[in-house]
Formats: structure tokens, sequence, C-alpha cells
């Protein structure tokens, strides 16, 4: 043994070096994606290949998310704000040589919204005329959806109303364009099994292509020499490691193995090391989600909004996130977590231990005395127990009322908030795109994933005004009205607003932060110059 | 001899189907199912999804559905990751897993029999409580602490060998090998420890020293043969466990082996990717005891009689 040690001495170089000069990029990447299938797929791994395989009508940028020319070069908008023309670059390209061009669009909705292809984004497309209409069944005809290639390189898409966020959506691993013939060669338009997408047969229109994928190994693109800017991409290779585990990847990280860990949280007890000792290192950035306490609000003692209420005032945030998750996570009092587009929610409510009291007394358990010993649900996961520990210690001290807690594996746990068998239970909420309505939607009255119970139709019809309203302000105003009636009503207690916690070499450049944990790599390129990374 | 296999494999076969129907009925009885998702899943999306994986069927006939494509030797897609056939992903993955598997063997044997041998041959004296204490620590120390230990002093302390991947650079198999074999070697060295000693105070070992045989040959050609059974009886569940259990160890160092994708099956809820691997790790067990048993039978003449004509 100590033989082939030794015969490892030289040192060879780690994946960072070695990808430091042949400008290759090494990514850890959570869980092993489902496919690269724009249309089938549906996490966050999924999404960050995807993003180097395609590209949508529009790009957002880096580091602000404001939409950018993608495929179309540019694009004009009505008057009434409902019709879209883009112009498609006449350079794009298809891996394969092909010419990308409107008619591709078309199709490539008309299979998003193929009623029969499980697309579970499909929703995100019913902004489009009819389209909602199509993917329903209601209607047969596709050409009566609102998207028409007005020539080769023209291509119209109409709403059913002013969305002032859609070209947001368009850079969506959802609206990415496919190649048509490639994927009809494979298997027929709704066929979830359809293989077109694997290496070998693979064709897209991003900066880079799919080289080589090992299930629980690798992924591995090349750059694209067809792109249109494909002179503007420094990467030659990025290589996608499926590592869960935070530790594992942070040992992987700090092993040289991978450049960035991508997986949004890390091990807790990781984050005070790297600040003290390697800042440089460690990326903190506020990100558009909430991390929330769903209440069972169909039984007691959570059927009563004065004990949800007092549940909510007596929690501490301000210690939560600064003694127990240390991410440098932001003290949420409204689900919906401001929004660097505009909005940002009032608070309606505090840390405040005197109300909480006196609302639980009211609800009939003057301190604390006579409640039952409810659970806090959460899936099994060290931070997830860390907070729940916190605020059972904090129902204890500040109303005299017992919790216990109950951790279930991952499908158990989902399981029981879908049939709401639960009295509280943990819950985190990450946006697609940036717009409050992301957040609102969580408690449609029965709405899939409403795990309150709570169904009030006065909301619902906050919720569909929203909806008809285009103006930015009244927008506003009514995002504030569900926000204040979220408050009244108290079905989820919020605690805080995610941070990313990502570990990057310094040798990473062009990488920048966002609320979306979104990283295009059209613009990274690595070098580590003097300031090289250990 | 051969009756004997026979008979064994035919004993197989309900074996085997009591394994598919336990495992079919468990793993549908367990709360979420594979579609399941944190965000709520399209009632359309998930009706279209059950349709094309045969879940709106009724169970039994789903269970005799999938008992035929087994025959047919298919396994169908995986739930989880719908480009690949379970057969792909349990081809590419056991490879890997055996490779991994004969390295910790091999580990486990050369170290175990080794201190297990220097330790019968002073019994009782430092050159025994020595090793046998490091075994004692290797059975009580689980991979996921050991694993970690050896990627820090090794990998990230010291820099001499990568703390993750599989072929990816030189040297990344020997830090799963030697996580994965520790505990077996640990358990083969106590074996052939007690294996030997008994060996060791046989007559025929006497008067072998007696006849001026070299202590050296005593051991080697006398009594390691005898010595080892203990081992070589452990050997048929130990690469069973090594095969089967090494989804720790294929966790810590990123290993694309089968026994990741054992566990993520479960995880998700991949209920053909559950069954195929289950049939396929039982099929092992199955043939590798059988193997332990001819071995056993071969070294040990008397269990000839045993056989049943």
């Amino acid at each position: 043994m100590l033989l082939l040690l030794s015969a490892c001495g030289e040192k060879p170089l780690t994946n960072v070096e070695h990808g430091n000069r042949h400008q290759i990029l090494h990514i850890g990447n959570g869980e092993e994606p489902k496919g690269l299938d724009p249309h089938l797929t549906t996490g966050s791994p999924d999404r960050n290949v995807t993003a180097g395989l395609y590209e949508g009508l529009t790009s957002l940028h880096p580091k602000t998310l404001k939409p950018g020319p993608g495929v179309a070069e540019s694009w004009s908008i009505s008057e009434d704000e409902t019709t879209y023309v883009f112009n498609i670059r006449k350079n794009a390209r298809w891996s394969n040589g092909d010419p990308v061009t409107a008619h591709d669009f078309v199709w490539t909705f008309k299979r998003a919204l193929t009623p029969t292809l499980p697309n579970e984004y499909a929703y995100m497309m019913y902004y489009l005329r009819n389209a909602e209409a199509y993917h329903t069944g209601e209607i047969t005809d596709f050409s009566q959806v609102g998207i028409k290639a007005l020539s080769d390189h023209q291509l119209e898409i109409q709403l059913n109303y002013p969305a002032s966020f859609f070209l947001q959506l368009l850079d969506h691993h959802s609206f990415y364009p496919l190649h048509k013939d490639t994927v009809l060669a494979h298997g027929e338009i709704d066929d979830p099994l359809n293989k077109w997408s694997l290496p070998g047969t693979f064709v897209g229109n991003g900066p880079f292509v799919l080289t080589k994928w090992e299930l629980n190994n690798v992924i591995v693109l090349e750059k694209n020499p067809l792109y249109w800017d494909a002179e503007n991409i420094k990467l030659n290779e990025i290589h996608f490691y499926p590592i869960v585990d935070a530790l594992d990847e942070e040992r992987a990280f700090r092993a040289g193995q991978i450049h960035v860990t991508y997986t949004p949280q890390m091990a807790i007890e990781k984050i005070a090391v790297y600040k003290e000792k390697n800042p440089e290192l460690i990326q903190i950035f506020p990100n558009y989600s909430t991390y929330y306490y769903n209440f069972n609000t169909t039984r007691p003692p959570f059927d009563d909004v004065r004990v949800r209420k007092a549940f909510a005032y007596a929690v501490d945030r301000v210690t939560l996130t600064e003694k127990v998750t240390k991410g440098e996570e932001v003290p949420a009092y409204s689900l919906i977590p401001p929004d660097p587009e505009g909005y940002t929610p009032k608070e309606y409510f505090k840390f405040d231990v005197k109300e909480a009291q006196r609302l639980l007394a009211e609800a009939g358990y003057p301190n604390g005395e006579g409640f039952p010993v409810k659970n806090i649900l959460y899936n099994t996961n060290a931070n997830h127990k860390k907070v729940a520990l916190a605020i059972q210690q904090m129902l204890k001290e500040n109303l005299n009322v017992d919790v216990q807690l109950e951790n279930q594996e991952w499908k158990v746990y989902l399981d029981s908030m879908h049939n709401l068998n639960h009295d509280i239970a943990r819950a985190g909420w990450i946006a697609d795109y940036v717009e409050p309505t992301n957040f609102t939607d969580i408690l449609i009255p029965g709405g899939g994933n409403n795990h309150t119970g709570w169904a009030d139709p006065e909301y619902r019809k906050i919720l569909d005004e929203i909806k008809r309203t285009s103006d930015l302000e009244k927008r506003y105003a009514l995002f504030e009205k569900a926000n204040k009636m979220i408050a009244d009503n108290m079905p989820l207690l919020p605690l805080y607003y995610y941070t990313d916690l990502n570990l990057k070499q310094t040798s990473v450049k062009g990488w920048y932060e966002n609320v979306m944990h979104y990283h295009p790599f059209n613009g990274v390129y690595l070098d580590d110059g003097s300031t090289e990374a250990q | 001899m051969l009756r004997f296999i026979a008979l064994r494999l035919l004993t197989a076969i309900p074996v085997l189907f009591t394994v598919i129907l336990i495992t079919f009925v468990l793993i549908r009885l367990a709360p979420g199912g594979p579609f399941d998702q944190e965000r709520a899943v399209p009632d359309a999306v998930k009706e279209s999804l059950n349709q094309r994986y045969h879940l709106d069927d009724p169970v039994h006939v789903q269970f005799f559905d999938y008992l035929g494509n087994l025959l047919k030797g298919d396994f169908g897609p995986s739930f989880k990751y719908p480009t690949r056939s379970v057969t792909e992903i349990i081809s590419k993955g056991i490879p890997v897993t055996m490779e991994l598997g004969v390295y910790a063997l091999i580990v486990a044997m050369v170290i175990g029999i080794f201190s297990g041998v220097v330790a019968a041959m002073k019994p009782n004296t430092m050159q025994d409580y020595g090793p046998m204490s490091l075994a004692m620590i290797g059975i009580c120390l689980p991979s996921f602490v050991l694993g970690p230990m050896l990627v820090l002093t090794l990998g990230i302390w010291l820099e001499v060998l990568p703390v993750s991947g599989w072929n990816a650079s030189p040297g990344d198999k020997i830090l799963p090998a030697i996580t994965l074999g520790a505990a077996y070697a640990a358990y083969v060295a106590r074996l052939t420890r007690g294996g030997m000693l008994e060996v060791l105070s046989q007559d025929y070992i006497r008067t072998a020293r007696a006849k001026g045989v070299s202590p050296f040959r005593v051991l080697t050609r006398h009594a390691l043969r005898g010595g080892l059974a203990p081992v070589v009886s452990f050997a048929g569940p130990a690469a069973a466990g090594l095969l089967s259990g090494s989804f720790v160890v294929e966790t810590i160092y990123q290993i694309p082996g089968l026994g990741r994708f054992y566990l993520q099956a479960a995880f998700n809820r991949d209920y053909t990717m559950i069954l195929g691997t289950t049939i396929f790790f039982a099929s092992l067990i199955i043939v590798f005891n059988l193997i332990a048993d001819v071995i056993l039978v071969w070294l040990n003449p008397r269990l000839r009689g045993s056989l049943g004509k």
C-alpha cells in the first residue's frame, strides 16, 4: 500500500489547476439531472446544464437579469403590449449546421403545449393567446395559438394580456427552441422517453454542445464552434459533477477538484470557517426565495388565526438567522421577498412576545396552558433540523408551548404535505422568475402548492385582478393587498429569505451573483494569474 | 457436484420470486410516488405519466406485466431518468461496482490474512494484540467516518491522492478501495487468526513439526489450507456485501457504481430501478453463496459426503 501511495506522490495537477490552463470549468451540480430535454426537466441541476446547451429568444444579463438579445437580435412590442415581433439572428445555427428559424420556435412551442407530453412547465406559456386552451385540449388547431412565423427570421407572439415580465420568461428553459427533425427522428412529439437529448444525437443552439453524459459521474459540454457568438466564448469545456452532499462537495472543492459549488446551500458549520479563513472563496448573495412554515389551518389548534399569529410573532427571526443559519439570510415578515425589480412588501408584524402571549391567551391558552403538543414536520436534513430546534426553543421560552420535531424522508414528507397530514411543516419556495406572483400564487385556494388548507375566495379575487392588471403601480398595490391579507390570516409563518452560499475559486471570472442563482456561461472564463486559488 | 449446483439453482427460483413480490408490494406501500415533487405536478401531467408507465392499471396487472417483461429480459425504463433503461443503468454501473469490489476484496484479503496469520503465530503477545486491536478499530469504524478521515489526511492535507472521481485521475481508486475493504480486512484478520489457532493446535501440525518441517513450510503447506476455511465461507457473503454495500463509499467518492443508483432509486421511488437492482443483487448473492459453498467443498473433502447423492 505504501508503494502505491508513494507512486502517486508526484502531485498531478488538480482539476482546477488543469482547468485553469485549458479553460475547462469544473462544477459541482447537486443531484443528477433527470434529463436534458428542456420540456421534460424541472430541477435546477438540469437547468444549470441546459443553460449552456440552448439559447432562448432573449438572454438574461448575468448580473442584473435584465433581458437582452439572445437568438433574437431585436424585437418590437405593440402599443397595447400584447404583440411581440422578434427578429431572429440570420447567423444563428443549430449545432448540426442548420439555421435557427422562426418555424423552429413555432414547432417547439407546439410540442411544449402538446397535451399528452408531460411538460410540467407548460403553464408558463399560458400567457400566450389560446395556449391554455390548446394545452388542455379545448382547441386542437395550433394555428389559433398566439405564435406565428412571419418569415424565416421573424416571429410574432401574441399574449392574452400585457405581461411586463414576458421577455424575462423567454430565457427560461421551457422556452428554449428544439431542433424538430432531431426530436422527431427519435420518437413521437409527446414521447417522454425520447432519447434525442443524449450525447451523440443531441442538437442544440447554445454556446456549448453535449459530448458526454455518464450517469452519476460527469456531464461534459464542449464549446459549440457553430454558435453565432462562438468567438466570444472563452471556455472550452464545462464538466458537471453530481455531488449531492454539501460536505462531500466542500471536500471536493477544497481538494481542487471543482471550481464552483453549485448547490445553493452549504453545510452551516462550514460558513464561519470560510468567512474567517478564506473570505475570497465564499459567495453569499440574497436569493429570490422564502423559507417558511406551513400551518395546517384545517384542524385545531391552528384553525384559530390567533394561535397562528401568536406563533408567528413569537419567533425571533434575527436570532434565527444570525445564530443558527448564519448564512446572512434576511429575516422575513412576508411570504413575498423584496423584489429587485421594484416591489417591496410592507411588514405587518414583528417579533413581539407580549402580543404573541396576549393572542395565545385570547385563543384560550393563557401562558400556553392546555396547549396540545404538536409536531413541526421537516424533511430529513441537518440544516432544517437546526432551524426547527431553534424554533422549538423559542416557542417554549416565549409562549411556554411544547412542540415536537418530526423528520420524514423526502417523498414521505411530500406525501404528508400534499395530504395536509401535518400541523406545522417546513417549506421553501424558489421563484422561476423575478415577479411576486411566483409567491402569491402559492396560496391559491385549493392549489396544489397550498399546503395550509387556507382557502379564502377574497384572496383568489385579488389574484385574478393581478392577472388582469398590467399597470405596475396598480399591480404593486394589489400585491400589497395580497400581502396584507396573508399577514392578517397568517396561514404560514415566514422565517427568512434564503441566500445562495457558494464556494468559488478566485480563478473563475465573469461569474456574477444574482437573485435567481442563474449563471449563464457565455462570459465566464478562467484566469489564475497571480491570484491562484489554493 | 453438478447435481448439487443444479439443485441450488432450482431453489433460487422461488427465492427470487419472493424477493420480487415483496419488493413490488413494499415500494408501492411506501408513501409518495415516483412523480411527486415539491411543486405540485399538474393533474394532466400526472395522468399522462401514470398512463405512460401503466401505473393506472390494477396492481396485480402491473405485477404480472412486470414479470412478463422480466422473462423477456426487460427491466423497463427508469422512472427517474426517462432517457435511460434500467438494464442500461445496471450494465454501466455494475462493472464499476465490481471493479471497486475486487480492489476492496484484495485489500481485505491481503491485509486481513497477513495480519491474522501474524497474530496467530504468537498468540497473546504484542504480535497478536497489535494487529487484533487494529482489526477491532476497523470493524467499529464505519465507512462514512473512515472515508472522510482518509480524504482529509491523504487528499486534502498531504495532497497525495484525489478525493473523488473514478477513472478521472490516476490513483482515484485507492482511497475508495481502502475505505470499503477496511472493515472486511478486519473481519478476515479475526477469522484467519481463529482458524489458524485451531489448526495450529491439531495433531498433524505437531507431527509435521516433529518431522522437522520448517515453520514457514508448516504454515504455508499444512496450516493455511485448513486455517483459511472460515475465511472462505466468509468470502461469499463478503463479496456480495462489498457489491451491494458499496453505496456509502460510492457516495463519498462520487463513484458511478450501482450501489449509488440503488440507494437513490429508493429515495426517488424509481419503481423499475428499485426492482431491477434488487433482483440483480439478489441473484448476485445467490450466485456468490453457491460459489463459496463449492469452494468450501473443494477445500474440505469431508463435506463431500453430506452433499446428498
